[in-house]
C-alpha cells in the first residue's frame, strides 16, 4: 500500500502554475526525494500533501486517508518539518518538546527523542541560543515526538554547514532504518543522492524524472564524464565521438566534455588519440556524474542558478 | 499500519492546554520589558499621579496691585488681612507680564476709593477664586457688613480625591493594554515566524490554542491587580468601598472583552508593525474619550452615548463605581452588559476572520 499517492496534482497561484499535473506513488518504507531548483514547486507539493495548503486539482492520499475529513486521524500520524518555522526562542529545548508532545495521541518519550537528535547537552538551553543546526535538529525532534508514520522533512539542511548536514543525514537515516517513510525536499543533489531511494526531479511545477539516483545518472548520462582543455593543437571531435566507451562529446568552456561509461577503457584509448593529433593538455578531470549533472542535462540550467 | 490512534492517559501537566498556557507564561516572565510595562509602569503612573496631585493644605494665590494708583498702599493692606492672599505691589507693564505668565492670578487697578478694576482670566479656576477673594477683602475695607455670621468646618474625604478617581482608571487602562496588545503581539508575532502553521501541523486543537491566550491572561490578571490595587490602597489609602468579589467580576469581563478585542486586531495581521499600529488605532480613542485621567462627562453630551459603548469606559466606570462609590450589582450591570456584547462580537468576528497559515 502506497503511504502518499498523488494523482493529476495542480496549484495555481494567481497566474503562476506553481504545480502542474503531478502524479506520484510512495510506497510506505521509502525515503522519497523531491529535488529541483527553488520555485520548481517543491514546497508547495510537499505542503500540500502536508494538508496545509489546498490544492487546485488533483487527488492527495496519505497512508490510504483523505485530508477532507481524516484530519484529525491524519495529523496524529505524520510529522511535518516545515521550511522556515521559527520556534519560541524564550523557551528551552525540553520545553519545547514537551509542548509538541502534548498534542499527540501516541508519543515518544521526550529525553529519548532529545538524545536521538543529540541534543542532550542542550536540553535545558533557550531556543534562541542554539546554532542553525541545533534549531533544524530540534525541529527535527518536534517532528518526531508524536512517533509518526511518515515523514514530512521541507528543505532540512538549506542553510547549514557540511558537518551540521552531514549531521543530520545521520540522524534521518537512522530514522528511515526503522522502516518509516519520509518525504523530502532539497536542492541538494548530494544530499538526495546520499538519503533517498527514489527522486523525482522537478522544474517549473513538473516532474521531469524519477527513479533511484543511480538509475537516474545511468539512465540520463553516462556514469562518468571526462573533461580537458588542449594548450596546443587541434582537437578532432569527430575521432572522438569513435572513441570506445564514449557516449556523448560536448565542447564547454573553451574544453571538451565527454560522458563515459567505462572510465578504465575510454581514458587510455582518449589519451592515445589526443597524442595522435599532436594536442597538449593543459588539463584533464574525471568525476562521477551526479544528480546535478541529470539537471543540467535535462534542463540546460544549474540547480542553484536561480 | 496503524489506524486511529487511542488517547493516552495523561497527567494535567501533559495535557496540550495546560503545557500552551505554560508556555505563555514562560514566554511572558522571561521578557523583562514586558514584566515592566505590565506590573511597574502602572504602580509607577500611579505613583507619579498621586504626588502631583496630592491634596494640597490651601494655597496662597498671588496678586498684583498697580503700584501708581491712588490708593495702593490701602488695598495691599486690606489684602494682606485675607490669609489666602498674597498681594504686591507690581508696575503696570510687570503686572501684565506676571499675569500672562500666570504667576499672579489676578491684578488690581485702583483708580479711586470708590471704583476699582480686577484684571484676570476668568477661564483660571484660581484667577475666579482670587477675584472673589480680593473682592470681599476690599469691600469688607470698605465698611462692607457681613449680616451672617459665618465659620467653617474643614472635611478631608477618602475617596473624593484625584488619586481614588484615576487608580481605577489606570486599572482599566491596564487591563486594556495587557489584553489587546498582550494578546495581539503575540500571535502576530507567531503567525510572522510560520510557528502557528507549525502548530496547525499538529493534532492540537486550534480552541485550545486560543483558550490558553485567555486563560494565561487570567492569570496574570490577579497579579497586575495586586501590583496596582495593593500599591494604590497601602500607599495612597484609596478606599475600596463595594465588594472585591464584583471588582473581580468585573475585571474578569473586562479581561476577556480585551482579550478577544486583541485576538480580532490580530485575526488576520502578518507583522509586528501592522499590528502595533492596529492596537493603538483601537485604543487611542479609549485613551482619550474613556475616562482615565478625568471624566468623560466634560465631552459634549452629543458624543457621550458613544463614549459610554466604548469597553474601557464601561470597565472604568463600573470600577470606579464599586472602589469609590460602592455600587452594587443592578448598579454595574449595564456596564457589564456592555462588556458582554464586546466580548461576543469579538470573539465571533475573530474566529470567522482568523488567518492560521
Amino acid at each position: 500500500m502506497s503511504a502518499l499517492s498523488l494523482k493529476g496534482l495542480r496549484k495555481v497561484y494567481g497566474d503562476v502554475v506553481a504545480v502542474d499535473g503531478i502524479d506520484l506513488e510512495i510506497p510506505a518504507g521509502e525515503c522519497f526525494g523531491l529535488l529541483g531548483p527553488n520555485g520548481a514547486g517543491k514546497t508547495t507539493t510537499i505542503e500540500i500533501c502536508e494538508g496545509l495548503t489546498e490544492p487546485d486539482g488533483g487527488e492527495v492520499t496519505v497512508l490510504g486517508r483523505h485530508w477532507d475529513g481524516d484530519e484529525r486521524e491524519l495529523r496524529e500520524r505524520l510529522g511535518i518539518q516545515l521550511q522556515d518555522t521559527q520556534l519560541s526562542e524564550k523557551i528551552t529545548v525540553r520545553e519545547t518538546l514537551e509542548l509538541f508532545r502534548s498534542f499527540y495521541a501516541q508519543v515518544r518519550g521526550v529525553e529519548e527523542v532529545i538524545g536521538l537528535v543529540q541534543l542532550e547537552e542542550k536540553r535545558d538551553a533557550r531556543v534562541g541560543t542554539l546554532s542553525g543546526g541545533q534549531k533544524q535538529r530540534l525541529a527535527l525532534a518536534c517532528a518526531l515526538v508524536g512517533d509518526p508514520e511518515l515523514l514530512f522533512l521541507d528543505e532540512p539542511t538549506t542553510g547549514l554547514d557540511p558537518q551540521a548536514r552531514r549531521q543530520l543525514w545521520e540522524l534521518i537515516d537512522r530514522f528511515r532504518g526503522t522502516g518509516r517513510t519520509i518525504l523530502i525536499t532539497t536542492h541538494y543533489m548530494d544530499e538526495a543522492e546520499r538519503l533517498c531511494d527514489r527522486v523525482a526531479i522537478m522544474d517549473h511545477g513538473r516532474v521531469i524524472a524519477l527513479g533511484t539516483p543511480r538509475a537516474l545518472i545511468a539512465e540520463i548520462i553516462a556514469e562518468h564524464l571526462v573533461e580537458f582543455s588542449a594548450a596546443e593543437g587541434e582537437v578532432n571531435e569527430a575521432v572522438l565521438r569513435t572513441l570506445p566507451g564514449v557516449s556523448a562529446v560536448k565542447a564547454q568552456n573553451g574544453g571538451w566534455q565527454l560522458e563515459v561509461t567505462a572510465l578504465h577503457r575510454a581514458v587510455p584509448e582518449l589519451l592515445t588519440a589526443l597524442e595522435r593529433q599532436r594536442v597538449v593538455l593543459s588539463e584533464l578531470r574525471t568525476h562521477s556524474a551526479t544528480l546535478e549533472d541529470v539537471f543540467v542535462k535535462l534542463t540546460g540550467r544549474h540547480l542553484r542558478d536561480e | 499500519m496503524s489506524d486511529a490512534r487511542p488517547q493516552r492517559p495523561r497527567t494535567f501537566r501533559e495535557r496540550a492546554l495546560s503545557q500552551l498556557t505554560l508556555v505563555r507564561y514562560r514566554e511572558f516572565l522571561r521578557e523583562p520589558e514586558a514584566i515592566f510595562w505590565v506590573f511597574v509602569f502602572p504602580v509607577l503612573l500611579a505613583a507619579g499621579l498621586g504626588l502631583a496631585f496630592r491634596n494640597r493644605p490651601q494655597e496662597t494665590l498671588k496678586v498684583g496691585v498697580l503700584d501708581v494708583a491712588p490708593g495702593a498702599l490701602a488695598v495691599r493692606i486690606a489684602l494682606e488681612k485675607e490669609h489666602a492672599l498674597q498681594p504686591e505691589l507690581l508696575s503696570d507693564s510687570a503686572g501684565m507680564r506676571h499675569l500672562a505668565a500666570g504667576d499672579i492670578a489676578l491684578f488690581v487697578v485702583p483708580h479711586s476709593a470708590t471704583e476699582v478694576t480686577y484684571r484676570y482670566d476668568d477661564t483660571r479656576p484660581d484667577s475666579r477664586t482670587a477675584r472673589l477673594l480680593v473682592d470681599g477683602a476690599i469691600q469688607r475695607a470698605a465698611g462692607r457688613p457681613d449680616p451672617v455670621a459665618e465659620s467653617d468646618s474643614l472635611v478631608h474625604q477618602r475617596g473624593a480625591r484625584y488619586i481614588d478617581f484615576v487608580i481605577p482608571g489606570l486599572l482599566g487602562m491596564n487591563l486594556m493594554g495587557s489584553g489587546i496588545w498582550g494578546v495581539g503581539f503575540a500571535i502576530v508575532d507567531a503567525r510572522k515566524k510560520r510557528l502557528l502553521k507549525r502548530l496547525i501541523a499538529t493534532p492540537m486543537s486550534r480552541a485550545e490554542y486560543l483558550a490558553s491566550f485567555i486563560l494565561s491572561r487570567l492569570t496574570m490578571l490577579v497579579l497586575e491587580l495586586i501590583a496596582l490595587l495593593g500599591f494604590g490602597l497601602l500607599v495612597f489609602g484609596v478606599p475600596m468601598r463595594g465588594s472585591w468579589a464584583q471588582l473581580l467580576l468585573i475585571c474578569l469581563v473586562a479581561s476577556l472583552s480585551f482579550s478577544a478585542i486583541g485576538l480580532l486586531v490580530a485575526s488576520r495581521v502578518r507583522t509586528i508593525e501592522g499590528v502595533s499600529g492596529l492596537s493603538n488605532l483601537v485604543m487611542l480613542p479609549m485613551w482619550v474619550f474613556s475616562g482615565v485621567f478625568f471624566a468623560w462627562t466634560r465631552y459634549p453630551p452629543a458624543v457621550q452615548p458613544f463614549i459610554r459603548a466604548l469597553p474601557l469606559t464601561a470597565t472604568i466606570d463600573a470600577l470606579r463605581g464599586t472602589m469609590l462609590h460602592g455600587m452594587t450589582w443592578p448598579d454595574v450591570l449595564p456596564q457589564i452588559a456592555i462588556l458582554g456584547a464586546w466580548l461576543a462580537l469579538s470573539f465571533v468576528l475573530a474566529l470567522k476572520l482568523f488567518r492560521w497559515k
